[in-house]
């Protein structure tokens, strides 16, 4: 870090690292609940706390059974393969439908756009505990509710914001002389789409489909009401684990789930990065 | 126009989700919700396994914590998804009340293995109209004789005493058996406490005990959690249904002790959904369940006791000890007043749940 | 492409429409083009989110229930004084219509609905029902009141004609802890029932509480984050980015791990001596519990807003202003600070926003003092059924997130809404 210039007096000095010092502890409390879980997931006993054995680093104290626990269990592996099911369809429709509506919604003729705008995004401001209640009345009476297919509508239905907003965030700084450029050189519209449109908002259509992804396979409260035995997904498992019984499986599965939006993390921000790139934004 | 608006609604959505929705349960499958845990477990165990083995019918399990909530919403919405329901007395007498438990006729059930017809076979009191009675189980309390040097609770007073007996307090979050103990533990004899209950002073009464440890309660819900709660430390002493209890002593080696003084015994009974489409199935499971083999089969599992008469001579000997109605544990003990309780949940759970808001 | 002519003072296109009209043509194919775009998300919005919501939000008025079951009755309550206990008459009616409805197995959804107005009316209701069905005829009145002596007060009879209203306000004024009294006068709930108000009261105070200590968590992180050069404050934001992309459900988890009795920090505090074994803290399944848990999950909402504000600030302002002579401080409120206040609006208000509807976290970790409004919900969704007041008090809490929503999207604006 920059040094501090030699002028500065011992009052402002103090008042820097005084700060630092500060904005390190915030940044403790930020990170110290994800890295806590980890070495706990691989203790050899079933306590949440730190053994003398796992403080002096004896492997004995470590080991994989919560991991192989997860892999054991019926329930845990049908809710991985669920979670992977309602996510994967649910973030296709989600960045088709999202995609299609942001393209819309940046054309500068689009009638009532700030309303349409409001309603688009709502799902991602309204009380999940709301939506929850509304959807298990609706989805119930049309005979969804406990099926695969209920659940991934909903999780469409709140992914769906998050692309709308990445991609016309992407779209905002877009150069519609481009589209007239190829136009004019004689490409069709769908050339022109395909070879103009897609390659300059896909960064933004794929970090809405991440976040799309997220959401899915983070939302615990539509699928509490929606869901059956057969559609319970990992964090409807991981709830009830933490109402019932808090097992170190549940360490395991977190572990498990830092390293898969750790690597959803670096996917996005590989994304960004080259996304500035290719609009000729230099890091800044 | 509103009402025309929600049926085109419904009717479009409705077409365009039938194609692709056609995927349900299967019909040879069936849906049997208990309470979770060792609980389940020995239902599995003695009920689901065999079962299955004999018919080749899939049995899908699936926990719940008590109460008509869901049954209510799944028949009031036209979407029953489960089939058979292990429930408490006072929720058969209401479900059967509010037309959503299916009305069960006792001759379809196999006599007893002595030959005894079934209607004579079953304690009295453990058949109704839309309820097959299966087990007796209790509300009692625990301690970690562990965390306690000197004298130990003995008596249901002790669980409301925090200054003889220090330590958070679990109690499971509904009124049931909590109000009952308070007033147990403020000098009501077991016999009155549901008459006191009748009045507006004594479930005044009831709740102004309560107050007393009112901020020294975690409340559980479901009856796993108590022993877990005992086991991780976060109370000293807690409610748990005594089965569970059992099993955390005697299978999973935890130094709790139990005490009886002031059991709440209930009965936990099958009762079948209104509108269910495996009616048959279930009907068929409901007679093999509770025949007087896999009655006292339960028994090897959990220290629950089964209704039969003709079950009692199979129970094995060393069980016996841990069964709420073995008379040693059975003195002071307190049946749960199922009529009452179905008169008046509404009223004690609303009058609870603002109780704890506050 | 229009080819615009010059003829006779109106300029029109080759096939000989004036120019106005073909571009108003075109204008209108591109709208609706851009229209034809949203269009199918914005029906599926609409259908499988507004629509069940506000569907939903019905059931808070609706009122079918007594009105359905018990009509002649009502009929017969129409002209009744409220002064007296009905005549026979109306008893003998009342008899006839609960019968029918006991042996249909309805009664007990009357007495339910009944209940939620008068409480302690639901025995009365079902003991009643289960007399009548033994016996063939009257005079019901002395049945009745034998039954249950609240049949002879007159409150009973009023609050019946009062839940036979087809449409009813009686759930928002449960929700707000108010009720009619047999008059139909609107009065406050008996003491011992009045917990929404404090709870809407308690959930507001919360998130205030929670927005403020984000945004004093957030101020400084932002800025070192914002002053820093790239290559470590990417670092930084990393930091910041992780949590905010995992699971909620784990860092619930990790806080539970965290704070419990028997969990690492008072473990720790215990080695350290600053407390003993048997003094450890209670530091979960209560308000602060809640507080803590949410605060971290939402920091990361304050945090994004506020950073991306302060990158556009220049360093040469504060560099003017100290040259200028302004104490660090003073250079800090009147010229840093000024600058802030659109990102402290949006981050506070969005932190806000999803904390007033937050449900998990106070579910799993804020035991009996930490819930919230949406707790109450779920309680009346899913365990009392009372999915009129569960409606009246999503309804309360939608109308609120609405208006907060409304002034974000004009101080903010929603098209600014970023992640990452």
């Amino acid at each position: 870090m920059a040094a501090l210039p030699p002028y500065t007096t011992p009052l402002e000095r103090a008042w820097h690292y005084g700060f630092r010092f500060i904005c390190a502890c915030i940044f403790i409390f930020l990170i110290l609940p994800i890295l806590v879980i980890l070495p706990l997931s691989f203790n050899a006993e079933p306590y949440f706390t730190f053994t003398p054995g796992m403080l002096s680093l004896d492997p004995e104290a470590f080991s994989m059974r919560w991991y192989r626990d997860i892999f054991e269990n019926e329930q845990w592996i049908g809710s991985i393969k669920n979670s992977f099911i309602v996510g994967f369809f649910a973030t296709v429709l989600a960045t088709f439908l999202g995609t299609l509506a942001a393209l819309g919604l940046s054309r500068a003729n689009m009638p009532y756009r700030t309303l349409i705008m409001g309603i688009l995004i709502s799902p991602m401001i309204v009380p999940l505990i709301i939506t929850a209640a509304g959807m298990y009345f609706f989805y119930t009476n049309l005979g969804l509710a406990q099926t695969h297919l209920g659940l991934i509508l909903a999780h469409t239905a709140l992914g769906t914001p998050f692309v709308v907003i990445t991609v016309t965030a992407t779209l905002v700084g877009f150069d519609h002389s481009l589209t007239r450029a190829s136009a004019s050189l004689g490409a069709s519209p769908p050339r022109t789409f395909f070879k103009i449109i897609v390659p300059l908002i896909a960064p933004g259509v794929i970090s809405g489909a991440l976040f799309a992804l997220i959401t899915s396979f983070d939302e615990v409260v539509v699928v509490l009401f929606l869901a059956g035995f057969e559609q319970r997904t990992i964090p409807r498992q991981m709830w009830a684990g933490i109402r019932e019984q808090i097992s170190p499986t549940i360490l395991a599965v977190a572990t498990l789930l830092i390293v898969f939006s750790i690597v959803l993390m670096t996917a996005l921000e590989l994304l960004r990065r080259r996304n500035e790139r290719m609009r000729g934004i230099r890091p800044s | 126009m509103r009402r025309f608006l929600k049926s085109s609604v419904y009717a479009t959505v409705g077409l365009a989700a039938l194609g692709l929705a056609g995927v349900s349960q299967a019909a040879d499958s069936l849906t049997v919700v208990s309470w979770g845990g060792a609980y389940t477990n020995s239902q599995i165990n003695a009920y689901h396994k065999p079962y299955e083995a004999k018919t080749g019918v899939k049995i899908n399990s699936e926990d719940y914590n008590g109460g008509l909530a869901q049954i209510r919403a799944q028949v009031e919405a036209n979407n029953v998804t489960w089939d058979l329901v292990d429930l408490e007395l006072s929720d058969v007498i209401r479900g059967c009340d509010e037309g959503l438990l299916e009305p069960i006729d006792h001759g379809i059930l196999p006599a007893g293995d002595d030959g005894t017809a079934a209607t004579d076979d079953f304690l009295e009191g453990t058949l109704y109209e839309c309820g097959i009675g299966q087990i007796i189980w209790s509300t009692v309390f625990a301690y970690d004789a562990s965390k306690f040097t000197g004298d130990k609770p003995s008596a249901i007073g002790d669980l409301f005493d925090t200054a003889k007996f220090p330590g958070k307090r679990g109690l499971r979050k509904t009124p049931r058996v909590n109000i009952e103990w308070a007033l147990m533990v403020d000098g009501v004899a077991g016999e009155d406490v549901y008459e006191t209950l009748s009045s507006d002073e004594g479930v005044d009464r009831a709740f102004s005990v309560l107050d007393r440890i009112k901020d020294d309660v975690l409340w559980w819900e479901a009856g796993a959690q108590p022993p877990q709660m005992l086991a991780d430390g976060e109370v000293s002493m807690t409610s748990a249904y005594n089965g569970r209890l059992f099993n955390a002593i005697f299978k999973e080696g935890k130094p709790f002790e139990i005490v009886w003084d002031g059991q709440v015994w209930d009965l936990d009974l099958w009762g079948i959904v209104k509108g269910t489409p495996n009616l048959e199935q279930a009907l068929d499971f409901v007679k093999f369940s509770t025949d007087t083999q896999r009655l006292a089969d339960q028994t090897k599992w959990i220290s629950y006791g089964p209704v039969r008469q003709s079950s009692l001579p199979l129970v094995a000997e060393e069980m016996q000890p841990h069964m709420p109605n073995y008379p040693e544990n059975f003195k002071t003990a307190l049946q749960n007043d199922f009529e009452w309780w179905a008169d008046h949940q509404d009223e004690m759970n609303e009058r609870f749940a603002a109780w704890l808001a506050q | 492409m229009a080819q615009a002519t010059l003829d006779m003072g109106v300029i029109t296109t080759v096939d000989g429409t004036p120019l106005k009209t073909k571009l108003r043509q075109a204008e209108r194919r591109n709208r609706l083009r851009s229209f034809g775009l949203v269009f199918p998300l914005l029906a599926f919005i609409m259908i499988s989110f507004v629509f069940p919501i506000g569907d939903m939000i019905f059931r808070s008025v609706d009122n079918p229930v007594v009105a359905q079951h018990l009509p002649r009755t009502l009929a017969a309550l129409e002209n009744w004084d409220g002064q007296e206990i009905p005549d026979e008459e109306v008893f003998s009616v009342l008899a006839q219509e609960m019968r029918v409805a006991a042996e249909a197995r309805e009664i007990g959804k009357v007495a339910t609905r009944l209940n939620y107005d008068l409480p302690g009316s639901r025995s009365t209701i079902t003991k009643t029902a289960r007399k009548i069905r033994k016996i063939e005829e009257g005079p019901y009145k002395e049945v009745f009141i034998e039954a249950d002596k609240d049949w002879g007060e007159t409150e009973t009879w009023s609050k019946l004609k009062q839940v036979g209203e087809r449409y009813t306000i009686s759930y928002y004024l449960a929700a707000v802890d108010l009720q009619r009294d047999a008059t139909g006068n609107i009065i406050s709930q008996p003491e011992n029932r009045q917990i929404y108000v404090p709870l809407f009261l308690r959930t507001l105070w919360v998130s205030l509480l929670i927005t403020v200590i984000c945004l004093l968590l957030a101020y400084p992180i932002a800025y070192l984050m914002a002053t820093l050069p790239v290559r470590y404050s990417n670092l930084l934001i990393i930091l910041v980015l992780l949590p905010f992309w995992t699971s909620l459900l784990v860092r619930t988890t990790s806080w539970i791990v965290l704070l419990q009795t028997e969990g690492v920090l008072n473990d720790i505090l215990v080695w350290i001596g600053v407390i003993s074994d048997e003094g450890r803290i209670q530091m979960i399944y209560n308000m602060t519990g809640t507080i803590v848990a949410m605060v971290h999950i939402l920091l990361p909402f304050m945090v994004l807003p506020l950073f991306s504000v302060m990158k556009t600030i220049s360093p040469s302002y504060m560099r003017a202003a100290k040259s200028l002579g302004a104490t660090p401080s003073r250079a800090f409120w009147t010229v840093y600070f000024p600058n802030t206040v659109p990102g402290i609006g949006a981050g506070s208000l969005l932190v806000f926003i999803l904390a007033i509807g937050y449900y998990i976290t106070p579910a799993l970790v804020g035991g009996r003092t930490g819930q919230l409004i949406s707790n109450f919900i779920a309680f009346h969704m899913q365990s009392s059924l009372n999915w009129g007041l569960a409606a009246a008090l999503g309804g309360l809490l939608l109308a609120g997130v609405l208006a907060l929503y409304w002034l974000y999207n004009r101080v903010v604006g929603i098209d600014s809404m970023k992640f990452g």
